[in-house]
């Protein structure tokens, strides 16, 4: 199990997984979505400045939230990538489907 | 390099050069031209042997003996996945008690797509998982097996994943003997064979496949294409992962685009449509194809799809309810249009990326109110929204675009970069088919599911393949196709023989001395392969079941393209205790080989009284006999009733394994002995 936080101002969310994303902690970091999403907040940050390491299941976990919170009628936005987790990114062509943000507070901006 | 492989080529390079120097004069000076219709098919038939012995001696070039394995990672965390749908619940409990003693740590689970509660008690009582399809795939296509293994892969966290088709009772040291190839961090996959229990020494249904789980699988191991073939395998969680990830990324791509593509011409034909004093619907409308265009403009620019689909969902969002507000009764004149197009969006059993534009414009081709048109647009967004709305979970690792997931699931994962291994070790003991109605099935089954592959994903232009890896995908496609060429080598010896037509200008000694040596090379070339294997009972099913492959390529060409049903029957998992012998399930072969005794008997006649030459008719005589031989397997099939072990007590449950993939045979055309055997 990791930390990840959870905090919602003015109808943002606000996820902040603590340390290595990889598959054990994936379906943690979905069910932690989900439960966010059924809780009627739809518009989530995810805040990936604290997660040292992310693999594909990690990944999986991000989009599966993205399906739900588009699904509700809202949007789930990347922030603060590490360079480590930025390079999967690349990697695996997903930065053509999610762009990340620079700060969370703008995240929802455009 | 061992002598063994230093033989191998040597033969391959002569086979080759032979193989070519025939086919090549076949074409340029000895096809009967006069007689087209039967030369010209002839010729081709050769050719297309030809070209399948070529693959299969580039397979032989590198053919990789592995040896001993490397040893185990210790610390490697494994989960043991077995797949059920309808088999015996005792014979899922046999594989999952043998799956629970295996050695190294490892958690085990039924995936259970019956969800029979009986199964949740057999899972409880060994106490090991029991996963049965989460909730999220309620009116969703379920994609079979495939569907069955996303489904497990999101619930549970394993490094690595060994996977069990039901029947498939696996070896105490099966990850002892796979897992040490993992520690290198480019090897995705270790396949090993699939060899089953329940068949007696003389195989008569063909269901051992030792040239495929052998010197095949060995020989594209060498080229790093070792294929996955559906159980007995330790997959790397984190490269099935990446194949899951990257189909999104494209599939949501092609989608949206194509979603844009459609919107814009749905708009311009309802603004074109629009009467003169409907200017404020006319300008939304030129606002919306200005979106339109506009999200197509930064999709070009390289901007991230969900900004972009967000963006544009927000603004086309705005028009909408501005127009609304002004028009309120145009809206249900249409309700019934849009609902049609949710239900597009939301009923297609098939992937983003393969919604056919023909079918979204078909239903946009209605005519609709201005006000309708924007709802479509908006409706078409979501049906390709960035969610996958369309399917269970948005990533499907495992491939969903065929019946047999394994191979396309394969050719992805080797896109990506990663390295397979097949380890030639039997480390799991299965169960093949019983009865002739079964076995048929299911080779229909796995041809179609690598015809659904080749026609919807053709490895030849699969850029991120390497070509020696495109050509072993494509060399299993191409041993499919012999169901074709079987029917003119059973055509040619009936026609010279009832009518004298020769499809060759002459029997000179010209083409013995071309045609011999090639023939005998490209046996011994099979015979040096072999190694002592059995390859007999392959060679005759891969012509003798000539119907099966014809159909497998003909329906899976329907289903792709034309959109048919597969006309897919799942496979009979009890054996038949059918009284009567199925003789109508071969009615084909049956005829084919009562032509080809009829033709023996007119060719006798005509030469007993002059009417043909001594040698035509010899050879072509030698040919029938041939094609007997191989099609009298069929016979033995129909009277095989089922396995009696000679010693010891038989398996509790005669049934039919899941999708044990297996090899089908290996192809021996009268003309060119030598074929890639296939699964």
């Amino acid at each position: 199990m990791i930390d990840i936080d959870v905090s919602t101002d003015r109808g943002i969310a606000v996820v902040v997984p603590h340390g290595r994303l990889n598959m054990v902690a994936a379906r943690q970091l979905r069910e932690t979505l989900n439960g966010v999403i059924e809780g009627g907040t739809n518009r989530v940050v995810v805040d990936l400045a604290e997660t040292t390491f992310l693999d594909s299941s990690g990944l999986g976990a991000l989009i599966s939230g993205l399906k739900s919170a588009r699904q509700a009628g809202g949007d789930l936005r990347i922030a603060r990538p590490t360079p480590a987790v930025l390079s999967v990114f690349e990697l695996t062509n997903i930065d053509k489907v999610l762009r990340p943000r620079a700060d969370v507070e703008s995240a929802f901006d455009v | 390099m061992s002598r063994r492989l230093l033989l191998l080529r040597v033969i391959v390079l002569v086979t080759a050069l032979l193989g070519i120097n025939y086919v090549t004069w076949r074409w340029l000076f000895s096809v009967h031209w006069s007689a087209w219709w039967i030369a010209v098919p002839l010729v081709i038939a050769e050719t297309y042997s030809l070209v399948d012995s070529l693959l299969f001696g580039m397979a032989m070039w590198r053919l990789k003996e592995r040896g001993e394995p490397p040893p185990p990672i210790p610390d490697a965390t494994v989960d043991v996945f077995i797949t059920t749908y309808n088999e015996p619940i005792d014979l899922v409990r046999g594989t999952a008690v043998a799956a629970v003693a295996i050695r190294h740590p490892h958690r085990t689970w039924i995936l259970d797509d019956g969800n029979r509660p009986e199964m949740g008690r057999l899972a409880e009582e060994l106490g090991i998982g029991w996963i049965t399809r989460s909730g999220d795939w309620a009116g969703m296509p379920r994609h079979a097996k495939a569907g069955n293994l996303n489904n497990a892969l999101q619930a549970t966290d394993g490094e690595f994943l060994l996977i069990l088709d039901a029947d498939q009772v696996p070896s105490p040291d099966i990850l002892d003997r796979t897992l040490g190839y993992f520690t290198d961090p480019e090897v995705g996959l270790v396949q090993t064979p699939q060899y089953f229990v329940n068949v007696p020494e003389d195989d008569p249904l063909g269901s051992q496949a030792p040239l495929f789980y052998g010197p095949i699988q060995q020989g594209k191991d060498g080229w790093n294409s070792a294929f996955f073939c559906g159980s007995n395998a330790v997959i790397r969680r984190e490269a099935l992962m990446q194949v899951g990830i990257a189909r999104y990324v494209h599939e949501v791509g092609v989608g949206v685009n194509r979603a844009l593509r459609s919107a814009r011409s749905v708009v311009a034909r309802a603004r074109k449509e629009l009467g003169p004093e409907e200017t404020a619907v006319a300008k939304a409308l030129d606002e919306v194809l200005y979106d339109v265009n506009r999200a197509r403009r930064e999709i070009a620019r390289g901007e991230a799809l969900l900004d972009v689909t967000y963006r544009f969902q927000h603004r086309i969002g705005e028009i909408r309810r501005r127009l609304v507000a002004e028009d309120m009764q145009l809206v249900a004149a249409d309700l019934e249009v849009i609902s049609q197009l949710e239900g597009l969006a939301e009923a297609s059993d098939q992937s983003l990326a393969t919604v056919s534009l023909e079918s979204i414009d078909r239903v946009t081709a209605r005519a609709l109110s201005p006000l309708g048109a924007i709802e479509t647009v908006e409706a078409l967004v979501r049906a390709v929204d960035v969610d996958r709305s369309d399917e269970a979970m948005p990533i499907m690792p495992m491939a969903t675009i065929s019946v047999t997931e394994d191979m396309a699931t394969c050719m992805r994962i080797h896109g990506l970069g990663w390295r397979t291994v097949y380890h030639d070790e039997v480390l799991a003991h299965g169960l093949a088919p019983e009865d002739l109605e079964s076995m048929l099935t299911q080779r229909l089954r796995w041809a179609q599911g690598t015809a659904q592959v080749m026609f919807r994903e053709n490895p030849l232009v699969q850029k991120r393949l390497r070509w020696p890896q495109r050509l072993m995908y494509f060399a299993t496609m191409w041993s499919y196709l012999s169901g074709f060429a079987a029917l003119v080598y059973i055509a040619a010896p009936v026609v010279y023989l009832t009518i004298g037509v020769l499809p060759v200008q002459a029997l000179s000694s010209d083409f013995f001395l071309r045609l011999v040596p090639f023939l005998v090379v490209n046996q011994l070339l099979f015979f040096v392969a072999a190694a002592g294997r059995p390859t007999w009972r392959g060679q005759q099913y891969s012509l003798a079941l000539f119907p099966v492959w014809i159909k497998s390529v003909t329906s899976a060409f329907g289903n792709v393209f034309l959109g048919r049903d597969l006309d897919f029957s799942v496979t009979p998992k009890v054996r038949k205790e059918d009284e009567r012998l199925r003789w109508d399930l071969v009615r084909p072969q049956l005829i084919a080989m009562g032509l080809l005794t009829l033709a023996a008997v007119v060719g006798v006649v005509r030469l007993a009284v002059g009417q043909a030459s001594v040698l035509g008719t010899s050879l072509n005589l030698v040919w029938v006999v041939f094609d007997l031989v191989i099609f009298s397997v069929i016979i033995r099939a129909v009277r095989y009733r089922g396995y009696a072990p000679e010693t010891a007590e038989a398996p509790e449950a005669p049934d039919e394994p899941d999708e044990p993939d297996g090899a089908a045979g290996t192809a021996l055309p009268p003309t060119s002995p030598a074929s890639e055997g296939d699964r």
